[in-house]
């Protein structure tokens, strides 16, 4: 197991946001997150990285482990672990810089500073984002200049700079049109080849289009975790049968 | 169902009720340009005459009633480089720390109340308090030093406050990307977060050095100068400055009906150089911002 996930507990004051969670996530295999809006899906993924320890007055009990290590041990160095695991934001947040210093940016501030490296990667990546084409003439343009699914694909060029070992994305295409979520769903069955991705999605096509695994979150609770195909053709609980079939969410 | 009688003509009298709504706040919106553009019409109708090279680059002389106000420019920059030197780092860095590091806790009310507090002391407190601490206490005598941490201290809260505002108005979308690949949160303040805030840190350090040259009060027991035609030389010295050399030439000397000239070319000096520093703070503003595109 890439990801253990046992008894997680965690609050938001005294509300009670995740109940009771525990799953495994194999190595190089997609995981899609789905569920409707406030069930906890999203809370979820951002223990993986951390990235609730911004929100005051939190808890958590349980633990999360990643390559058999606590990602919650009291030694861990939050900034290592972020590079180990990368996300990927519901809105494109690139930064007001070069294309070219947006994917150098994770390098940078971690003490990378081999030029020739750094060349090396951003054109790397940049052509893993399936985005090299479009942008090796500009590199020095502002990042502000993409569109929007552009710039999302520039984002997932910037956490795959730094080469983590998972990949979390926070609903990575609702921002974005048709076309441009269908680039960044063949990117996501690229990037398995190399990772492990966890994705939070509110679409389900897109969670039976690029998944492994599905889990249904429904009121801060793990309804049912299974594979894919099995979610969506004959979901155990009944709860998920009427959130895939529509009937509510 | 019961039915209700529309008034009759309703439509044209909000059509009305708008027009003339507009008009008022269209005029009173032109007001302040008028009362603007009417003190700069004055000070320029009075002080424009006695402008020449000389009055820019000569000292007073014959008792303050000819000769230039040298000095007095001279010393108003230098006291708006050393407040800014004591209030830019000073102010910036508590502004940081303000938007984002410390938490919602009683410390920052306490710290933002206390800000709100202080620019809200009036200025001749501050002047007051200059004295009896820089100058007095420390011993710094009457001097450029004294007179900079004074009105250092009074342009502090404009900058914390204006540093604040801007950093807490980017989204967290931005703290969250540069966090997520690992960088430590100094290092995001300092290539995202302080970068973007930069057009308008730097449109309030501009107004608080504009608000800073035509202070007077603040100076008045710690700094300026009744005449001192040479240059200062150190930090020590005292200096003439531009509103207490205006200030003196109004209320006292030897001779109010040759000053009187002076007094408004003074003045127009000031307001000319307030007037660069806002263009320039504009300029800037808009460079960072280009910057950022």
């Amino acid at each position: 197991m890439k990801i253990e996930v046992k008894d997680i507990d965690f609050y938001y004051g005294s509300f009670h946001a995740l109940k009771n969670i525990s799953m495994g996530i194999e190595q190089n295999k997609v995981v899609a997150f789905i569920g409707p809006s406030g069930c906890g899906k999203s809370t979820f993924l951002r223990l993986f990285n951390r990235m609730n320890d911004l929100i005051p007055d939190t808890r958590l009990t349980g633990q999360i482990l990643i390559d058999g290590k606590d990602v919650y041990a009291p030694k861990v160095e939050v900034d290592v672990l972020r590079k180990e695991i990368g996300m990927v934001f519901q809105r494109p947040n690139p930064f007001p810089m070069s294309i070219f210093e947006n994917v150098a940016y994770g390098l940078r501030v971690n003490g990378v500073k081999d030029k020739v490296f750094i060349a090396q990667r951003v054109e790397e990546t940049l052509r893993g984002a399936a985005l090299w084409d479009e942008v090796k003439d500009k590199l020095k343009a502002s990042a502000y200049a993409l569109s929007g699914g552009q710039q999302q694909r520039l984002c997932i060029a910037r956490a795959m700079a730094v080469s983590p070992s998972v990949l979390l994305m926070d609903e990575p295409a609702s921002a974005l049109d048709p076309i441009s979520t269908a680039k960044v769903e063949e990117l996501i069955r690229e990037l398995r080849k190399e990772l492990t991705i966890i994705i939070v999605t509110h679409n389900m096509q897109q969670a039976a289009r690029v998944s492994d695994k599905t889990a249904f979150f429904y009121m801060g609770e793990m309804v049912e975790y299974d594979d894919t195909k099995v979610i969506f053709t004959h979901p155990r609980k009944t709860e998920t049968q009427n959130y895939i079939t529509g009937r509510f969410g | 169902m019961k039915s209700v009688e529309y008034p009759s003509r309703y439509a044209v009298r909000k059509r009305y009720a708008q027009r003339v709504a507009f008009w008022l706040f269209r005029f009173f919106s032109l007001f302040i340009a008028f009362i603007l553009f009417a003190i700069l019409g004055f000070i320029i109708y009075k002080g424009a005459g006695v402008l020449s090279w000389d009055f820019l680059t000569k000292a007073p002389s014959d008792g303050m009633t000819s000769g230039g106000i040298f000095p007095a420019i001279v010393g108003t920059l230098c006291l708006m480089a050393g407040s800014a030197v004591v209030a830019f780092p000073i102010g910036i860095m508590s502004g940081i720390y303000m938007s984002e590091f410390a938490s919602k806790g009683w410390v920052v009310k306490f710290i933002r109340l206390m800000t709100n507090n202080l620019s809200g002391v009036p200025s001749i407190v501050f002047g007051l308090f200059g004295m009896a601490l820089f100058v007095k206490y420390l011993n710094f005598g009457d001097s450029i030093l004294a007179g900079s941490l004074t009105l250092g201290m009074l342009s502090l809260p404009l900058v914390i406050r204006t540093t604040e505002e801007a950093l807490k108005d980017i989204p967290d979308s931005m703290r969250e990307g540069s966090l997520a690949l690992g960088a430590s949160k100094l290092q995001t303040i300092w290539r995202v977060i302080l970068p973007m805030g930069m057009p308008r840190i730097i449109t309030g350090l501009i107004l608080s050095l504009g608000r800073v040259s035509g202070e007077t009060a603040p100076i008045l027991f710690t700094c300026a100068a009744y005449f001192f035609p040479q240059l200062p030389t150190s930090i020590f010295d005292q200096c003439m400055a531009l509103p207490y050399h205006l200030y003196v030439l109004s209320t006292s000397g030897t001779d109010m009906a040759a000053q009187q000239p002076i007094a408004y070319g003074t003045a127009l000096v000031l307001i000319v150089i307030i007037l660069i520093i806002n263009l320039l703070s504009g300029a800037l503003r808009r460079y960072f911002e280009n910057r950022l595109k």
